[in-house]
C-alpha cells in the first residue's frame, strides 16, 4: 500500500470520514473490579494521587500518580495470562508483535437476550444465524459480544449476587469452535471479564481464558458503545501498555467506522 | 584462653546444611524479668523492695518477709566461680550436639547463688564477671566471664553460640547511598566481616562519597532496591544464601504530621521504603537467613533494623514519618517471633535525630552516623535486641518509661 | 543447727508391713497407673485382703499424670476415706509412713496402701527432666540440659574440694553397693562392679561417671500400713516405728548443698528412737549419687561433717560387713523406678527385718535405718527425711 493511501487514510479520520468510536470506560476509582474469593490475590481498582496542582507542591504543573490492576477496568488479556498460554512465544503485552494490535471486528448483537436474561450464554447455533444474515466471520477478526452490559448502572454492572456474578458469556463449545473452526483474533465482551459470570460451573471452567489464550488469542473486556458498531467493517485499534512481561493492562480501545 | 577464630572453610555444598535447634526457652513470666535485661545488655535480678534480699532464681514473694515487691535492678555482676563440671551427656537435642558443655555455681557479691554457662577462659576458685545473654531461644540466660578481659575473648564458642559477632560473617547493607549505610559499611569492614554487600538503587543517580564506598575493604556492590519487589527478590536468590547478617539502612526521612502533610504522595514513598521495603528484605532473605541459623561458624545471625526512636512516642513534627517507623517496630517484633526457630535474632536500633540533611533544622543533641553504626556493631558483638543509641534516643527511653502520656504531651508541643 | 529435741507422740500401736516390689524393666509401654495396678494386685494376693478393705491410699509418682491418687480411686476401684498424694521423689517413703502411720493411730484409717511406682518410657526421662519444677525450668535446664547429674556434679565436686573425698570413696560405696545386689533376682545391672571399672568408666558431668548414676527404669513398690493388733490377727510379719524426722529446703543459705535437714532433727531422731547409732544393724540410704550417702551417714549422726570419706574407708559396707549399707544394693544397682526409687529402701527395711528379703539377708537384723532425700528444685535436693524401724516382737 502506498503512503498517499495511509495519508488519506489520516485525512478521513481528521475530517470524520472515518468515525473513531472510542470504546473505553474512564478509568475512575468508582469502576467496579473482578472479585475473587477472598483468599486468592485481588485485582487493584484504580487509584489516582495528586502530586501537585500549580500549588506548593508544583507551581506551574498538575500531575498525578495513579495505581491500578493489569485487569482494571476497559483492559487487555494477553495469552500469558492464563495457564492454557503460559508457555507460548510471544504471549506478554511487551513481546506481542505489534501488528496484532490492529484488526477488525464483528459485533455479535445479543442485547435483547442479554436484557432478558443475565446468564445468557452464546452458543455456536447463535452465531452460525447470525453469519447467515451477515456472512462468515473472516479468520483474524475480533469477535465482540454486544449486550448493552455497559448501560447499566455501576451498582447493578457486576451481577453479583449471593453466588457469584451473572453476567452474560460463550459455551464452552462456542469458544473453541470460534478459535479452531474461525480462527478469529481474539473475544471482547462489554461485562467484566469475557467468560460468563457463572463460568466457573463450566468444563473447562472459563472457557474464553481457556480455549482464546491457550491458542495465543486475546481478550478485551468492559467496553463500552458496541450498539454504535455496524456487524462486520469495524477496524479495532487495541494496543496495550508495553508492561515487562506483563498479563494484560488498561488501554484505550478505538473503533474505526466508515462515517 | 581462648584461640582465636580460624577464618572459615568454604561450605561443601555436597554437606547437608546442619538445621537450626533450640535450646528449651519455656520461662515463667517473672523469670522473663531477666529477658527484659539480656536484651539491653543489662545485668539485673530482683531486690525486694521491703528487706533488700536479691532472691535468685527469680520468684513471686521474697523468701525472707514475703513481700511481692520483688521489682528487677541492676545488681553488681560479680562474683566468685565456686565450683564447675563439664556436662558430656544430654537428652536435650540441642546441647547433645554440643558437648562438652561446662557450667558452674558462682557465688554473687551481691548475695544468691547462680548457675551459668561458663566462658572457657573462667577458672574455678578465681572471680567472674556474670552477664546476661540471649541464648538462642531468646530467652535470657547468666553466662560468667572472666573478672579482666583475656585474649580472643569474642572466639569463645559459648559466646559466638550466644551472639550475632560480625566477625567472619557476611553482612548485606540494604542502602548505601546514604551517610548511615556508609558508616555501616566501614563498621562492618572494621569488625571483621569477610564480605560487606552493599545494595545501591537507580545506579543512574550518582550520589556523594561514591568513590569512597567503593574502595572500603571487602565491599562488594551490589543492585537492590527495596521499593521494588523483583530487585530485591532477585538479590536474595543470588546472595542470600551466603548472607548472614542484614542491616537495613533505606531510610526517608521528611518532616510533617498527619494533617499538615496534605496529601499522600510522601507517606506512600514513606511506606514504600520503610514498611513495604522492610517487608520485601524480609520475605526474600527471611527464610534463608532462618534455614542456615546453625550453619558453622558464619552461620546466619541478625537483621538489623534501624528506628526512629518516635516508633515508640510518635513526633508530629516527624508525625507521618513517626507512624511508619511504629509499623517497621510492630513488623520488626513478628519477624522476631518468625525467625527464632532459626536462633536468628532481630536487632532494632532505636535513635533521635540524626546529623544529615533532612534533620538539619533540628538542634543538637543529635547523632552522628559512624556513631551509630559503632553501636550496632557493638550490640551484635554483645547479642543485645534493643539498644537506644544517643542521648535522644536513652531520655526517651526514661520518659516512656514513667510516664507516656507525658511524654505525648511533650512531643507535641515542639 | 541442730534444734532442742521436742516431744515427739511415738508410734505405739502402729505397724509397717506387706512389702511389695514389682520387677523393674528397663522401658516399658505400660502407663503409670498399671504399675501401680500391679503393685495393689500383689499387695491383695500377699496379704489375704480384697481391695475394697483398703481404706487408705498414699500414692507416690512423677509419670502419672494428668492424674493424680484421686483418679486413681476410681481407675483401680478403692473407696478410701483417707487419701494422700506425695510428690516428694526420694522422701516419698518415709513421708508416706509418717502420715500413714498418725491416720491409723488416729483412727482416721485402718489399712493403708502406700505405693511408689512410675512408668518409663522411652521419652519419660527426657520430658520430666525439662518440665521438672519452675526453678530447674528457669534457671538449670537451659544451662546444658544435664539433668540430675550436672546438679549432682556441682555438689560432687564442692564436696570433694571441700572435705578431700576422692573418687575411690564414692567407688566404695557403689562397688559394695552391687555387691549387695547380686542375689537380687530383678536387679537391673547384674554385673559384680570392680573398683577399676568403677574409675576407668566414662564421665557424664565431671567429676560424675557412669557408675555413679541411677538407671531410670518403670517398676513399683508398696507395703501397708495398719494397726499392730490387726497385723497379728493376720498373721502378718510387721515392723515398729521407733522414729521418724522430716524436713524441707533446709539450709537456704549454704552456698552449695553439703549438707541436709537430717542434721537439724538428728538429736531428736535419736531421742525419739531411744537408741544410738551404733544400735542400727544396717541403713538404706537414698542413693541417687554416692556424694549424698555420705551427706547421709554425716548428718545422721554416723560420723561428724566431712568425716564421710574416712567413715567409708574405715568400714565395710557389704551386707556381711562392718556397716551393712544398701542392702538390696541401693537405686545404683537395681535402678530408680521414679518415685519407686523413694520407696525402695523402705520396702527392703521391711524385708530385712521380716525375713523376707528377696537377695542376701543381713544376720540378725533387728533394727534398721531408712532415709531419704531428693526434689532437685533448682540446685540442692529440698526434701528430706528418716525413720528407725525395729522388728516387731
Amino acid at each position: 500500500m502506498a503512503t498517499t493511501d495511509l495519508l488519506a487514510f489520516a485525512n478521513a479520520v481528521a475530517s470524520g470520514a472515518i468515525r473513531v468510536i472510542d470504546l473505553t470506560h474512564t478509568l475512575s476509582p468508582e469502576f467496579p473490579t473482578i472479585v475473587l474469593p477472598p483468599e486468592f490475590g485481588q485485582c487493584a481498582p484504580f487509584r489516582l494521587e495528586q502530586i501537585s496542582r500549580y500549588d506548593a507542591k508544583g507551581p506551574a504543573w498538575y500531575w498525578n500518580n495513579f495505581t491500578v490492576g493489569e485487569h482494571t477496568g476497559t483492559h487487555f488479556d494477553a495469552p500469558i495470562h492464563w495457564v492454557s498460554g503460559k508457555d507460548l512465544p510471544d504471549n506478554a503485552v511487551d513481546t506481542i508483535p505489534p501488528q496484532k494490535f490492529i484488526a477488525p471486528a464483528a459485533v455479535l448483537d445479543c442485547s435483547a437476550e442479554a436484557a432478558e436474561n443475565p446468564d445468557f450464554i452464546l452458543t455456536v447455533d447463535f452465531v452460525e444465524r447470525w453469519e447467515a444474515k451477515h456472512g462468515r466471520i473472516a479468520p483474524g477478526s475480533w469477535v465482540l459480544l454486544r449486550t448493552d452490559w455497559s448501560k447499566k448502572s455501576l451498582k447493578d454492572y457486576p451481577g453479583l449476587r449471593d453466588d457469584g456474578a451473572h453476567t452474560p458469556g460463550p459455551s464452552p463449545e462456542m469458544v473453541k469452535w470460534l478459535v479452531e473452526d474461525r480462527d478469529v483474533h481474539g473475544f471482547g465482551t462489554e461485562t467484566i471479564g469475557t467468560d460468563a459470570g457463572q463460568a466457573h460451573h463450566f468444563n473447562p471452567p472459563y472457557p474464553a481464558h481457556f480455549y482464546m489464550h491457550g491458542k495465543g488469542r486475546y481478550g478485551l473486556q468492559c467496553l463500552t458503545r458496541l450498539d454504535q458498531l455496524p456487524p462486520k467493517g469495524a477496524v479495532i485499534f487495541a494496543a496495550p501498555l508495553k508492561i515487562k512481561q506483563g498479563s494484560g493492562s488498561p488501554l484505550r480501545v478505538l473503533a474505526l467506522v466508515p462515517a | 584462653m581462648s584461640t582465636p577464630l580460624a577464618r572459615p572453610k568454604r561450605k561443601n555444598p555436597l554437606v547437608r546444611t546442619r538445621l537450626p535447634l533450640l535450646p528449651q526457652g519455656a520461662r515463667s513470666r517473672t523469670a522473663h524479668g531477666l529477658t527484659a535485661a539480656a536484651a539491653e545488655g543489662r545485668f539485673m535480678l530482683q531486690v525486694c523492695k521491703d528487706c533488700g534480699h536479691v532472691p535468685y532464681p527469680p520468684r513471686d514473694a521474697c523468701p525472707r518477709c514475703l513481700s511481692a515487691q520483688l521489682a528487677f535492678n541492676d545488681i553488681d555482676p560479680n562474683g566468685r566461680l565456686i565450683a564447675e563440671t563439664t556436662i558430656r551427656v544430654s537428652t536435650d537435642p540441642y546441647f547433645r550436639e554440643r558437648m562438652p558443655w561446662r557450667v558452674g555455681t558462682i557465688k554473687l557479691d551481691a548475695g544468691p547463688v547462680i548457675v551459668a554457662h561458663l566462658h572457657g577462659d573462667t577458672v574455678e576458685g578465681e572471680r567472674v564477671k556474670l552477664a546476661l545473654k540471649l541464648d538462642k531461644s531468646g530467652s535470657a540466660v547468666m553466662l560468667a566471664l572472666p573478672a579482666q578481659e583475656t585474649p580472643h575473648m569474642q572466639a569463645d564458642p559459648h559466646l559466638r553460640e550466644m551472639t550475632c559477632d560480625p566477625q567472619y560473617r557476611r553482612v548485606l547493607i540494604s542502602d548505601g547511598r546514604n551517610a548511615v549505610g556508609q558508616a555501616m559499611a566501614k563498621a562492618f569492614s572494621e569488625a571483621g566481616s569477610s564480605i560487606v554487600f552493599v545494595g545501591i538503587a537507580d545506579p543512574w543517580k550518582p550520589f556523594p562519597n561514591q568513590a569512597e564506598l567503593s574502595r572500603i575493604e571487602r565491599v562488594e556492590i551490589v543492585p537492590l532496591d527495596v521499593t521494588d519487589t523483583e530487585s530485591v527478590t532477585e538479590q536474595a536468590a543470588q546472595n542470600g544464601g551466603r548472607i548472614d547478617i542484614i542491616v537495613n539502612t533505606a531510610e526517608h526521612v521528611r518532616p510533617g504530621g498527619v494533617i499538615e502533610r496534605g496529601n499522600l504522595n510522601i507517606a506512600r514513598d514513606e511506606m514504600d521504603i520503610r514498611y513495604f521495603g522492610m517487608m520485601r528484605l524480609a520475605q526474600a532473605f527471611g527464610p534463608a537467613l532462618r534455614f542456615r541459623g546453625a550453619d558453622g561458624v558464619n552461620s546466619a545471625a541478625a537483621f538489623v533494623n534501624l528506628l526512629s526512636v518516635h516508633a515508640l512516642m510518635n513526633w508530629p513534627a516527624y508525625g507521618a514519618n513517626s507512624a511508619a517507623e511504629a509499623a517497621c517496630l510492630s513488623a520488626a517484633q513478628c519477624m522476631r517471633a518468625e525467625l527464632r526457630p532459626g536462633g536468628v535474632k532481630v536487632l532494632n536500633a532505636f535513635f533521635g535525630p540524626l546529623e544529615t540533611e533532612w534533620f538539619q533544622a533540628v538542634p543538637p543533641p543529635k547523632l552522628v552516623p559512624v556513631a551509630l553504626a559503632k553501636a550496632v556493631v557493638a550490640a551484635l558483638k554483645d547479642g543485645n535486641e534493643d539498644i537506644f543509641v544517643g542521648d535522644i534516643a536513652q531520655d526517651i527511653r526514661e520518659r516512656l518509661k514513667t510516664n507516656p502520656k507525658a511524654l505525648e504531651r511533650e512531643l507535641g508541643s515542639h | 543447727m541442730p534444734r532442742q529435741p521436742t516431744a515427739r507422740y511415738s508410734y505405739d500401736g502402729v505397724v509397717a508391713c506387706q512389702p511389695v516390689t514389682v520387677p523393674y524393666v528397663r522401658y516399658s509401654p505400660e502407663s503409670a497407673a498399671w504399675w501401680i495396678g500391679r503393685a495393689l494386685h500383689q499387695l491383695v494376693a500377699q496379704s489375704g485382703l480384697r481391695s475394697q478393705d483398703l481404706d487408705g491410699f498414699s500414692l507416690s509418682s512423677f509419670t502419672v499424670g494428668p492424674d493424680t491418687a484421686i483418679g486413681l480411686t476410681q481407675h483401680l476401684g478403692l473407696s478410701p476415706r483417707w487419701l494422700d498424694h506425695i510428690p516428694l521423689g526420694g522422701a516419698s517413703g518415709v513421708v508416706a509412713l509418717r502420715r500413714a502411720a498418725r491416720a491409723v493411730q488416729a483412727g482416721d484409717a485402718a489399712l493403708v496402701a502406700c505405693v511408689g511406682a512410675d512408668t518409663n518410657h522411652v521419652d519419660s526421662f527426657r520430658k520430666t527432666l525439662s518440665t521438672f519444677s519452675r526453678f530447674a525450668q528457669d534457671a538449670v535446664y537451659p544451662y546444658g540440659s544435664g539433668g540430675p547429674n550436672a546438679s549432682f556434679a556441682l555438689i560432687t565436686r564442692n564436696y570433694m574440694n571441700r572435705f578431700g573425698a576422692r573418687r575411690e570413696d564414692f567407688g566404695k560405696i557403689c562397688v559394695a553397693q552391687r555387691d549387695n545386689a547380686l542375689s537380687v533376682p530383678h536387679a537391673l545391672i547384674k554385673q559384680k562392679l570392680t573398683i577399676e571399672a568403677y574409675l576407668a568408666a566414662r564421665p557424664i558431668a565431671d567429676p560424675i561417671h557412669l557408675f555413679d548414676c541411677v538407671m531410670p527404669c518403670a517398676g513399683a513398690e508398696a507395703f501397708l500400713v495398719c494397726r499392730e493388733e490387726t497385723a497379728r490377727a493376720q498373721g502378718w510379719a510387721s515392723v515398729r516405728i521407733l522414729s521418724t524426722i522430716e524436713r524441707h529446703n533446709a539450709f537456704p543459705d549454704d552456698p552449695i548443698q553439703i549438707r541436709g535437714g537430717w542434721a537439724i532433727d538428728a538429736g531428736e531422731f535419736w531421742a525419739m528412737a531411744g537408741v544410738r547409732p551404733d544400735a542400727i544393724d544396717f541403713v538404706e540410704t537414698y542413693d541417687d549419687y554416692p556424694v549424698i550417702s555420705m551427706l547421709q551417714f554425716e548428718d545422721l549422726g554416723f560420723c561428724g561433717k566431712g568425716e564421710g570419706p574416712d567413715f567409708v574407708r574405715s568400714h565395710t559396707l557389704t551386707n556381711d560387713g562392718s556397716f551393712p549399707h544398701n542392702t538390696s544394693g541401693g537405686q545404683l544397682s537395681l535402678g530408680q523406678a521414679g518415685a519407686g526409687g523413694g520407696y525402695l529402701g523402705l520396702v527392703e527395711t521391711i524385708r530385712q527385718l521380716t525375713g523376707a528379703v528377696l537377695g542376701s539377708q543381713v544376720p540378725n537384723a533387728k533394727i534398721g535405718l531408712i532415709s531419704g532425700f531428693g526434689m532437685i528444685n533448682y540446685d540442692r535436693g529440698l526434701a528430706s527425711a528418716a525413720a528407725v524401724l525395729a522388728r516387731s516382737a
